[in-house]
C-alpha cells in the first residue's frame, strides 16, 4: 500500500468568481397566484439574505391562509382544462421549460448559489442541469401515461397538489415535485423554502416565457405557517413534502381521515460502508462527496462511515489529508469546494450536535482552515470514537459532519447501517461484486450506491424506508404519486400507489 | 340424528405459530363461541412475533413464498366445509380459494413488473428491485368474513411482508379457521398472526407501534381509522386501504418498498 502523501502546500489557488451581473433581483417579490404577481394580503414580508456575506437580497411575500386560498383555487379553475389537454400538449410545454432552463442555466446557478450558499460548481454541474433534465424526463411521459403502468391503461390526475420543498436542493426539488405532476395532469401550488425563494421566484419567469397557462403553477412564498395552510386547505386533493421528518410526521397526522393522498421525502442517517478490499482512494473521494456535497445539507448524505477495522486508520489517514485539501470559501468561486451553511438556524443546529459528539467523548477533527468573518460557516469535521448510541450517529445533523464507527464482520456492517429509525440512503465500498449484491439486499434504504455516492438521475426513483419517508420521485414510479391509477375507489393512501 | 355430542373447539389466538388464550384471560361470546378477547400485551407478544419472522420470509425466494400460498390455497380448498360454516358459505370459500392462487402467482413477477432497470445519463448499472416494507398490522374487513380477511393478508404475504391481523370482531371464526390452514401450509411460524376481540381496543396500539411498518385500516370504521393515521405518523407508518373484497396489484404494490441500486461501469 501506498503511503500516505502530504497535502500540498506550495501553491494556491487565485480566485475565480462567477459574475453576479447576469442576475438581476428585484427589491421586492409578490406571491406567483394565477399567472400574475399580487401582495400578500396581510401584507407580511420577509428578508432572504446571502448566508455567505449576510447581504440583504430581496423582501419575500409571507404568503398567508387567504393568500393559499386564492392560490388553490387558482389551481382549481386551471384544472380541467389542464387536465384535458392532449399529452403531447402537456409534453410540449414541459419540454419548454426544460430548454429555457438550459438557456437560462448560468442565471440559475449563480442565483441560486447566491441564495443558497452552496458551490457554483454544485449548482452549475449538478443542480440546474438535473432540474432541467427531469423536465425533459416528465415531459416525455406526458402523452405516453397508458404504458407506466401495465394492467392500468386510465390513470387520471388528482387534482390539485400541493407541494412543499426544502432549501437545500430549491430549484432542483421544485423540478422533482413539477415535472411529474403538470406531466401527470395536475396543477400545482408550490410552497419554496424560506431561506432559499429565489429560484423558484425566478423559475415563475420561466413559465411566462413557456407561455403556461395561469393557474396551472402557482408560487406562494412564506414560513411554516403558509406551509400548514396549505395542508390544512381543504381544495388541495394530494401534498408532497420534502423536508425534515418531524414536520414530515405533522404532516402525516394533519392530513389523518381526509383521504388527501401523500407522499414523503425526509431526514435520513446513511452509512458509507467501506470494506478492507475496497480502493480506498476512490473510497475516499466518495466518502468526502458523501458528507461535504452540498455542505452536507443533503438528506442522503453518507454521514456515518463505517469501515472496515483493519483499514480504519489506513483511511482515515487518506481521509484526513484529502480533507485538507478542500477549499471553504465564497459559493461563487469556481473553486470552492464547500460553501456557506444555508441559514444562521442550520448552523446553530450544527453547531449544537457536534458539541453533543464532544460531551459524548467522541474524538474531533478539523482541518486547518480559515473560515470567512461574515455569513455563516462550518468546517468539514470528522468524529471518531463514535458509539452508536451518540446523537451524531443517530441524528441527522444536516451539516459537513461525519461520524466515524467500525466493523469487523459483514453482517455487523449491515446491522450497524440499518440501526437508526431512518432509511434513505447506503454506500457499499468493495471490489467484491457478490460482496455488493449481499450487502444492498440487506441495507434497508431506498438507494444504496455502490463505489460511488450522491448519484441522482432523473429515470431512477428516489424516495426512502421507514422514517425517511413513503413515495418515490423520478422514473416511472414518480408518476404513481401524481395519478389515480383507477383500480377501485381506494388506490391507496401511502407507498406506491 | 346419532345422539353423540360433539367435541366443540375452543377458539384461541394465533401468534407466533401457536394457538395461546390471551394473557388477559379474557373472552367474548360471538357465533355460539367463547373467543379469545386480545390485549395490549397480545398485540405486542404478535408483533415481536411478527419481526422474528420478517427476515425469513422477506429472503425468502420468490418462487418459495409462491409455492407456500399454493399450498395455502390448497389447505382452504380441503377444509372448504368448515370454512363455508364459519363464513357466508361454499362460494366465499371458493372465492377465497381462488383468491390466495391469484396472489401467490404474483410472488414471481413483482421484481419485473414493478422493478426495472433506469437508463441513467451516466456510466452506471441503475436498476430498481421491490422489497417488502415489513411488519404489517391489517385491521381486517368486518365482512366477507373470510373473503375479506384473504383479500387484505395474501397481498401482504405475496409482497414478502409479514402481518399482525386483527379479525373481524362479529366474524372472528373463519379467522381462526384461516389460522389453522396457515399452521399447518408451510408458511413459516410468526409470518401470519391473528388476534381475535375488539379492533377498537387493539388497533390503536398496533397503529402506535414502533416495530410496525404498516398498518391497513381498510377494517377500521372512519373515526377509528381517522386515529389509526394519526397515530401511525409516530414512525411514518405506510397507511393503506383497498377494498374488502378486491384482488388489485395496488394492494401488493402499496405495500412494497423500491430500492435503487446504482453501480459504475468500468473496467
Amino acid at each position: 500500500m501506498t503511503d500516505v502523501v502530504p497535502a500540498p502546500t506550495a501553491w494556491e489557488y487565485a480566485p475565480a468568481p462567477e459574475s453576479r451581473a447576469l442576475v438581476s433581483i428585484r427589491p421586492r417579490y409578490g406571491l406567483y397566484i394565477d399567472g400574475a404577481w399580487s401582495e400578500p394580503a396581510a401584507g407580511e414580508r420577509f428578508a432572504t439574505i446571502a448566508p455567505a456575506t449576510e447581504e440583504h437580497l430581496a423582501e419575500i411575500a409571507q404568503g398567508g391562509a387567504e393568500d393559499v386560498d386564492r392560490a388553490v383555487r387558482a389551481a382549481r379553475s386551471a384544472f380541467p382544462a389542464w387536465s384535458c389537454l392532449p399529452g403531447s400538449e402537456r409534453a410540449k410545454f414541459l419540454f419548454r421549460i426544460a430548454r429555457i432552463l438550459q438557456e437560462r442555466a448560468r442565471e440559475f446557478a449563480v442565483l441560486e448559489s447566491l441564495d443558497g450558499g452552496k458551490p457554483i460548481k454544485e449548482s452549475r454541474d449538478v443542480d440546474v442541469p438535473l432540474a432541467a433534465a427531469h423536465f425533459f424526463y416528465y415531459a416525455g411521459w406526458a402523452d405516453k401515461l397508458e404504458y407506466a403502468f401495465p394492467g392500468r391503461p386510465r390513470p387520471k390526475p388528482l387534482g390539485v397538489a400541493g407541494q412543499i420543498i426544502p432549501w437545500n436542493f430549491p430549484l432542483l426539488m421544485l423540478a422533482w415535485k413539477v415535472a411529474p405532476a403538470l406531466a401527470t395532469g395536475n396543477t400545482v401550488v408550490l410552497k419554496p423554502a424560506e431561506s432559499t425563494p429565489l429560484t423558484a421566484l425566478l423559475f415563475c419567469d420561466v413559465l411566462r416565457q413557456a407561455g403556461l397557462p395561469a393557474g396551472v403553477v402557482n408560487v406562494v412564498t412564506g414560513d411554516g405557517r403558509t406551509g400548514q395552510a396549505l395542508v390544512a386547505h381543504e381544495g388541495v386533493d394530494k401534498i408532497a413534502f420534502t423536508g425534515s421528518t418531524e414536520v414530515g410526521k405533522a404532516i402525516q397526522r394533519a392530513l389523518a381521515g381526509t383521504g388527501k393522498r401523500l407522499t414523503l421525502e425526509l431526514g435520513g442517517k446513511g452509512a458509507n460502508i467501506v470494506f478492507d478490499d475496497a480502493a480506498l482512494d476512490q473510497a475516499v473521494e466518495g466518502i468526502v462527496t458523501g458528507i461535504t456535497f452540498n455542505q452536507g445539507h443533503v438528506c442522503c448524505a453518507g454521514s456515518r462511515l463505517l469501515v472496515q477495522e483493519s483499514v480504519a486508520e489506513q483511511l482515515l489517514a487518506k481521509l484526513r489529508r484529502r480533507m485538507e485539501t478542500l477549499r471553504v470559501g465564497d459559493p461563487l468561486d469556481k473553486n470552492t469546494d464547500i460553501g456557506a451553511i444555508n441559514s444562521a438556524e442550520q448552523l446553530a443546529r450544527i453547531k449544537e450536535l457536534v458539541q453533543s459528539g464532544r460531551d459524548d467523548g467522541a474524538t474531533i477533527w478539523q482541518p486547518a482552515c480559515v473560515l470567512p468573518e461574515q455569513g455563516f460557516w462550518f468546517p468539514p469535521t470528522v468524529f471518531t470514537e463514535v458509539a452508536q448510541s451518540h446523537r451524531i450517529a443517530q441524528e441527522e445533523i444536516f451539516g459537513p459532519v461525519l461520524s466515524v464507527l467500525t466493523f469487523r464482520t459483514a453482517e455487523e456492517a449491515v446491522e450497524k447501517a440499518n440501526n437508526t429509525p431512518y432509511g434513505l440512503s447506503a454506500g457499499v465500498w468493495t471490489e467484491k461484486g457478490s460482496r455488493i449484491l449481499w450487502m444492498a439486499q440487506r441495507l434497508r434504504a431506498g438507494v444504496v450506491w455502490a463505489n460511488t455516492f450522491n448519484r441522482f438521475d432523473p429515470t431512477s426513483p428516489f424516495g426512502g424506508y421507514k422514517e425517511s419517508g413513503f413515495g418515490r420521485e423520478g422514473g416511472r414510479h414518480g408518476l404513481a404519486a401524481y395519478l389515480d391509477l383507477g383500480e377501485g375507489a381506494d388506490a391507496g393512501v401511502g407507498g406506491l400507489a | 340424528m346419532s345422539d353423540r355430542l360433539p367435541v366443540l373447539k375452543t377458539y384461541k389466538l394465533f401468534i407466533g405459530g401457536a394457538f395461546p388464550r390471551s394473557e388477559s384471560g379474557r373472552v367474548y361470546e360471538v357465533e355460539g363461541a367463547n373467543v379469545a378477547l386480545a390485549s395490549r400485551k397480545d398485540v405486542r407478544d404478535a408483533v415481536q412475533a411478527a419481526r422474528g419472522a420478517a427476515p425469513g420470509w422477506a429472503k425468502a425466494t420468490a418462487y418459495n413464498r409462491g409455492q407456500v400460498l399454493y399450498r395455502l390455497a390448497e389447505l382452504l380448498e380441503t377444509r372448504a366445509t368448515q370454512l363455508a360454516a364459519a363464513c357466508s358459505g361454499a362460494d366465499e370459500v371458493a372465492a377465497a380459494v381462488d383468491r390466495v392462487v391469484w396472489y401467490a402467482g404474483w410472488t414471481d413477477k413483482l421484481a419485473q413488473v414493478v422493478g426495472g432497470a433506469n437508463p441513467v445519463a451516466g456510466p452506471y448499472f441503475d436498476f430498481t428491485v421491490p422489497e417488502p416494507t415489513g411488519v404489517v398490522g391489517i385491521v381486517a374487513p368486518a365482512e366477507p368474513a373470510l373473503l375479506g380477511l384473504v383479500s387484505r393478508l395474501a397481498p401482504a404475504l405475496a409482497g414478502g411482508n409479514v402481518a399482525v391481523v386483527l379479525a373481524s370482531q362479529l366474524h372472528p371464526l373463519a379467522a381462526i379457521e384461516l389460522a389453522e390452514c396457515i399452521a399447518t401450509a408451510d408458511v413459516p411460524a410468526g409470518v401470519v398472526n391473528i388476534l381475535t376481540g375488539d379492533p377498537a381496543e387493539t388497533a390503536p396500539w398496533l397503529a402506535s407501534h414502533m416495530d410496525v411498518n404498516a398498518i391497513d385500516i381498510t377494517g377500521a370504521p372512519a373515526a377509528l381509522a381517522a386515529d389509526l393515521e394519526r397515530a401511525a405518523a409516530d414512525n411514518v407508518k405506510r397507511v393503506v386501504r383497498g377494498p374488502a373484497n378486491g384482488q388489485r396489484l395496488a394492494d401488493i404494490e402499496q405495500l412494497l418498498e423500491l430500492k435503487t441500486v446504482w453501480h459504475p461501469i468500468g473496467v
